[in-house]
Formats: C-alpha cells, sequence, structure tokens
C-alpha cells in the first residue's frame, strides 16, 4: 500500500473517550401527505475514533433514517429534524451546503445495501472513483486513475487494472459490494456508515465482506456505523450495539453484554425468536405477538409496550427514561427488575 | 381460534395416497435445465447456455420438510420451478407418488392442483386489483369449485393462517404488512388442499420477529393438513430448524443431501464444510478470522471441468479437475466428493475394493 498513503491511526487509539460522532436527542419527522412519519424519537449515539458500532432493529425502527440524517440525504422540504449532530466537534445540522459537499466524502461516507442501485450504471468503476477523487483533491487523471487503482487492490478485487473498466452491472454482487466500499473510502474519511451492507449478499460472500471492514477498520481507524438486521453479522463486526424500536434506542451495551445478558423485553424477545443450532427438533420458536408500532401513530409512552409481556399502566403512560445498567449497558425500560432472571443462554454453539 | 370453524380437509379423490408411506412422494431423476444464451452472427464454436441445473437426482418423502441451501445462481430456484413444472426440463423426469409427471396416469392440471408454492416477494406475487379473499378463492374456482365454495373455503384458509375474515378478507395486498400477505400465499397455496408446497425464500423477506411467527405457522400447517416441504432458503439456521434432510447445490448440482443433523454436525463435502463455517458465530470471542471461501462462485455458462468445486476447494488435487465425481449412493448421507469414493485416484479416498 505504498501508493496510497491513508492516514495511519494504530490499531490501538480505538479507546479514545470523547465521541467523535456525538447524536444528541435526534429527532426526524417526515410529511407525506396528509399523515405525519415520526421516524426518529429522541435518539443518542455516542461513537469513539476507531469505534464500531452496530445498530439492530427491524424494518421501520429507524436505523436507516439515522444513517441517512447523519449525512443529511433527507429531502429538506418534507423533513423535520431535531436535535443535535456533532462529528469531530462540528454541528452538522448547520452546515451550508458548500461545507456539506466538504463533509460527504472526506469525513463521512456510506456504504449502500445495493451497490447496483447506488452506482452509476453508465460510467465504469473507475471513472466513478475517480470523478470523486478529483472532486475533492487537486489531482491528475493520471495520479486518481493510479489512487482507485490502489484502491481496489485494497479491497482485494482480482485483477484489478481490468476491473476500473468494468460498468457495475458486469460485476458480481460480492465484487460490486467491494467497489462500492472501495469508492466509499477514496476520500479517506473518518466515519464509514454501512447500510446493511451484507444483507443483500450470500453467506460465504457475505463474511468476505465482514472480515475486509474489520481489516479496513483497524488499519485505517475507521469509525464504523453498521446499520443490520442480523444479529449474527453484528455479532462478527461489531465493538457496541444499539438495538432500535420505534425511532428510538431501546437498549445499548458491547456485542458480549447485549448477547449474554439483554436486559430490554425486545432484545430478550428478539434473541429467543431466532432459529439458531441449538434448538430441540419440533421445539417451537418464541414468537413476539402483535406487529411493529405504526410510526403515524405511536402510542405516548413505551412503544414496546403493546407487544410486552411485562408491561404495566405506567409503561403506557410516559416514555420510559435511559437506565444506566453498569459498563456502559443502558435500556430504556421501567421493568428492569423482572428482566434480570431472563438473561442467560444467549450465546449458542451456532456451528458444528 | 376456533378449531371447529375448518375441520381437517378430506383429500378428494385424486389425492389419495397411492404407493404408501414408504415411496418417495417425489422422485426427481435427471434432471437438466440449460437455458441457451443468445449469440451474435459471427460468434464461433458451440452455442453457450447457462448450464442452470445439470443432472439433479433427489428424493422427497412423505411428510417430510427437505430443505435446498446454496448460495445464489447454483439453481435453487429453477430447480423449484421445475419441480412445479412452471419451467419444462430439457431432460429429466419426475416421479410424483409414483406416478410419472405429465403421463396419461398424472397430467399436469391434476400434478399441479397436488403441488403449490409460495415465492419470497409476497407484494409481486399476488394481484394487486383482487382482495385476497378472491385471490385465495381464485384456483379452486378454476378446478372447477363453486364460487361461493370457494370463498367459504377461502375465509376459513384467512382464519386458520390468523387473519380474521372480517378484518382482512375484502383488504388488497398493499393494505397488508409483508408478514400478512405471505400468510395470505400461504393461505393461497393451500386452498387446493396440496400435497407438496414449495417454499422458494418464502420466510427471508420478513423481519425477525415476524418471520418467527410465519415459521411457527408453517410447521402447524404441515402437521394439521399433513403436507410434505420443499424448503429452499439461504439460512442455515432456519434450514436447520424446519428441514429433516437438507439437499446442499452447487453450481447446478447435487453435492450432498442427507439427514439434518448429520449434514449440519458432520458435514463431508469441502463446500458445506465451507458453507457452514460461513455462518456467523454469535460469539464476538470467537469471531470468525479466516473466510471459509475466497471469491464468488464460478460462472455457470461454463463450469469448471471435473468436480466443479475444485477451483475453491482447499482439498483439490489434480484428479479433481478431471474425473467428474459421482453422487455416491449411501441412502443416509450421499456425497458428490472424490475423497469419499473408493478408488478414485484422490489422496484422501478410501482404498479400492480389491477385485
Amino acid at each position: 500500500m505504498s501508493v496510497i498513503d491513508m492516514p495511519v491511526h494504530t490499531p490501538d487509539t480505538v479507546a479514545d473517550s470523547t465521541p467523535f460522532l456525538s447524536i444528541r436527542d435526534l429527532h426526524v419527522r417526515f410529511s407525506a401527505g396528509r399523515k405525519t412519519i415520526d421516524a426518529l424519537n429522541g435518539v443518542d449515539l455516542h461513537v469513539a475514533r476507531g469505534e464500531t458500532v452496530a445498530l439492530i432493529g427491524e424494518s421501520g425502527s429507524g436505523k436507516s433514517v439515522t444513517l441517512r440524517t447523519l449525512m443529511r440525504l433527507h429531502p429538506p422540504r418534507r423533513t423535520t429534524v431535531s436535535g443535535r449532530i456533532e462529528v469531530g466537534g462540528r454541528d452538522v445540522l448547520a452546515m451550508s451546503p458548500k461545507e456539506l459537499a466538504a463533509f460527504r466524502g472526506p469525513v463521512v461516507s456510506m456504504v449502500f445495501q445495493e451497490p447496483l442501485l447506488a452506482l452509476d450504471p453508465v460510467y465504469t468503476l473507475g471513472q466513478q472513483i475517480e470523478e470523486m477523487l478529483r472532486r475533492h483533491e487537486p489531482l491528475s487523471r493520471d495520479q486518481a486513475r493510479a489512487r482507485a487503482l490502489a484502491l481496489f487492490e485494497r479491497v482485494r478485487i482480482p485483477s484489478p487494472e481490468r476491473r476500473l473498466d468494468a460498468y457495475p452491472h458486469e460485476m458480481s454482487g460480492g465484487m460490486r459490494q467491494r467497489a462500492m466500499i472501495a469508492l466509499a473510502l477514496a476520500c479517506r474519511p473518518q466515519i464509514l456508515l454501512a447500510d446493511e451492507p451484507t444483507t443483500a449478499l450470500d453467506a460465504t460472500v457475505q463474511i468476505q465482506i465482514l472480515l475486509l471492514l474489520r481489516e479496513l477498520q483497524h488499519e485505517l481507524g475507521l469509525s464504523i456505523v453498521f446499520v443490520t438486521h442480523d444479529i449474527g453479522a453484528a455479532a462478527e463486526i461489531a465493538d457496541r450495539v444499539a438495538v432500535m424500536y420505534g425511532g428510538r434506542i431501546v437498549e445499548q451495551g458491547t456485542m458480549s453484554q447485549l448477547l449474554t445478558a439483554p436486559r430490554h423485553p425486545y432484545t430478550i424477545a428478539l434473541l429467543k425468536s431466532r432459529a439458531h443450532g441449538a434448538m430441540e427438533p419440533g421445539q417451537r420458536l418464541e414468537t413476539i405477538a402483535g406487529s411493529p408500532p405504526d410510526l403515524s401513530a405511536l402510542p405516548p409512552g413505551c412503544s414496546f409496550a403493546p407487544r410486552c409481556p411485562l408491561a404495566i399502566e405506567a409503561c403506557h403512560a410516559a416514555v420510559p427514561p435511559l437506565t444506566p445498567l453498569g459498563n456502559g449497558q443502558t435500556a430504556r425500560c421501567i421493568r428492569l427488575d423482572q428482566t434480570a432472571s431472563h438473561t442467560q443462554g444467549f450465546v449458542h454453539a451456532a456451528r458444528p | 381460534m376456533d378449531s371447529s370453524v375448518i375441520s381437517r380437509p378430506r383429500p378428494p379423490s385424486s389425492h389419495i395416497d397411492i404407493g404408501g408411506p414408504q415411496q418417495a412422494l417425489l422422485s426427481v431423476r435427471g434432471l437438466i435445465k440449460h437455458f441457451p444464451l443468445s449469440r451474435s452472427m459471427f460468434a464461433r464454436g458451440p452455442a453457450t447456455a447457462v448450464r442452470a441445473v445439470d443432472g439433479v437426482d433427489f428424493d422427497i418423502r412423505k411428510g417430510e420438510t427437505l430443505g435446498v441451501v446454496g448460495e445464489s445462481g447454483c439453481g435453487k430456484s429453477t430447480t423449484a420451478r421445475l419441480v412445479m413444472q412452471l419451467t419444462m426440463q430439457d431432460k429429466g423426469e419426475l416421479v410424483f407418488d409414483g406416478q410419472t409427471v405429465g403421463s396419461r396416469a398424472l397430467p399436469l392440471r391434476d400434478f399441479r392442483r397436488q403441488t403449490q408454492m409460495v415465492f419470497q416477494d409476497s407484494y409481486s406475487s399476488l394481484n394487486p386489483r383482487m382482495t385476497i379473499e378472491d385471490s385465495i378463492a381464485f384456483a379452486p374456482s378454476v378446478h372447477g369449485v363453486p364460487h361461493k365454495q370457494a370463498i367459504v373455503k377461502a375465509r376459513s384458509l384467512l382464519d386458520r393462517v390468523g387473519l380474521s375474515p372480517v378484518r382482512f378478507a375484502g383488504r388488497y395486498p398493499h393494505e397488508l404488512s409483508g408478514g400478512q400477505r405471505q400468510r395470505v400465499n400461504i393461505a393461497r397455496a393451500l386452498a387446493l388442499e396440496p400435497r407438496l408446497v414449495i417454499l422458494d425464500e418464502a420466510v427471508s423477506a420478513l423481519d425477525k420477529s415476524v418471520e418467527a411467527q410465519v415459521l411457527n405457522l408453517l410447521l402447524d400447517l404441515k402437521e394439521e393438513f399433513g403436507l410434505t416441504y420443499m424448503f429452499i432458503s439461504h439460512d442455515l439456521h432456519v434450514v436447520r430448524y424446519v428441514s429433516q434432510r437438507v439437499l446442499v447445490m452447487y453450481l447446478g448440482e447435487v453435492v450432498e443431501i442427507g439427514d439434518v443433523n448429520e449434514v449440519f454436525d458432520n458435514p463431508r463435502h469441502p463446500y458445506t464444510q465451507a458453507l457452514l463455517r460461513s455462518m456467523p458465530s454469535m460469539d464476538p470471542n470467537r469471531r470468525t478470522e479466516e473466510p471459509p471461501l475466497s471469491g464468488d462462485p464460478p460462472n455457470p455458462i461454463n463450469p469448471p471441468s471435473g468436480c466443479r468445486f475444485h477451483t475453491r476447494c482447499p482439498h483439490a488435487q489434480p484428479v479433481c479437475s478431471q474425473t467428474p465425481p459421482p453422487l455416491s449412493d449411501e441412502t443416509g448421507h450421499a456425497v458428490r466428493c472424490l475423497m469419499y469414493q473408493p478408488g478414485s485416484g484422490h489422496s484422501a479416498a478410501p482404498m479400492g475394493v480389491a477385485a
């Protein structure tokens, strides 16, 4: 990697205590015709330099909205945002369009779920990477080409020279996702936002991409915010996890805390509802009754309360506060005294 | 739920179990499907084709769930469509309970009534202009059930899959959530009282909590209606949970088939081993360090010679690129690999039987 001198953060700088990215009390509301959709309802999230945080949740829980709001990708006319997002001490929500353009790419960049939709079909991958590089840095065509080639080598695309001249549709899903990661890393960002980057891939390719991301993160000292609905993928990559439900983070902790000692009833139910290796044949899956909340008509209290087996009247009255549980684990629930007994046995011997 | 609303359906005369419980419900022999590629006028050499399914044999036993796993492009879905006879095979035959599909004894129309399919995309597989009750009643009407009777049946099925007919019968697909739509698709598949239901990634698009609900429903229905499932999925955890036997496909071929616990606990084919090791570990202290397989599957237009997996196989030897391995014929756990074939020339193979 001599051609491309990526910023060198040693992997051991991970434990930087001041958060590089901090989101405080973020609310996002979309107006769609007569309805308003409360997509985010008070999200607090802090990510340190070099840390990987996974956002887990079902569709409509607000994972992707959080990422997109971070990059200010939502159409401003139909979106109301309140709260505060700071990246490296700068207020993202107050940036002018010009500042935003300089912010997207060199500071924060994003990998999307479906690279075929995110990449431009009428330009070769090389052209797209070179365009981005030359937009942000004063490089000649040849220099940009050399940087693009180095990036392709870095994400281990076989015969990179030839692939730079390929169009997105000519590559397989795994290769496209590698190219997408190369594009996202082109301007040496400090934060990488990954929105379900492996969901559309096969298991054998998914693990390759996860390992690549982990390796890049170590080498480049990246902070990664990784959105997924697959707890397994999160367990492979994340240091910390935030579980989202109904536009709020309901539980947060390290990966092992959440797998071995989940405390929020939703996290517990989610882990129990998975089919896993240690199940007896014929054993029924434990399901969560009911369906996810309607974001256009959220209840005043805890949004999980209508489906929660432990709900009491007070749960329906007000949104539960964030309760610290020690060692950095927090949960938004007022019945935590009841959930402590449910907490063993979630790490399963998943593989043979 | 009031179980008296719907009585256990009596099989109509055409659905009688012919061969008894020991006979396989469906035997697939030598199934081949190549999709020809359009070639330019000046192309030389033999015409090329995507060899999507290339000589597939398997049995589905009565009352079991056969799981089918493999990477995308390995021919899982094409196999399902061939079994449904939605695409016609180039070669090979399907024998359904002892009768050849398409023969005079079992014309396609009769076969299709006994075999139904649920697809991954719950929205595009329902007609957006039909209420869900009409969608469910449609197939029985086509097969000669009077409309009124078909609607009554549709409503009882809706009730059975957990959608209250009073609230849901008159709705259109876009008014339902993904999980609810998939329940409708399941009800529709059951409307003809089939014996074999093919579930092609039927729960893959659902959220985890909804997936669990639908899986439980599928297991209940199987019990209640005496169904046999062919369950195609890329989620190995789910396949292990629902299946009795599992079939592993790679580039249009069956590479391993056997009892689910046998295959998961003691995988024999190197591809199956790699596939199982690719499952996330669910333990942050024991993360995967090396990708079990590198690269993508080869192109099915021009599959590798010999064993199709030899290009990615850690145990490959020169013989693997020359000799295509046969599927071993052990009944419990068959594998297509030279390492297990006596006298194949692979150094790990057992010694050949002395003549």
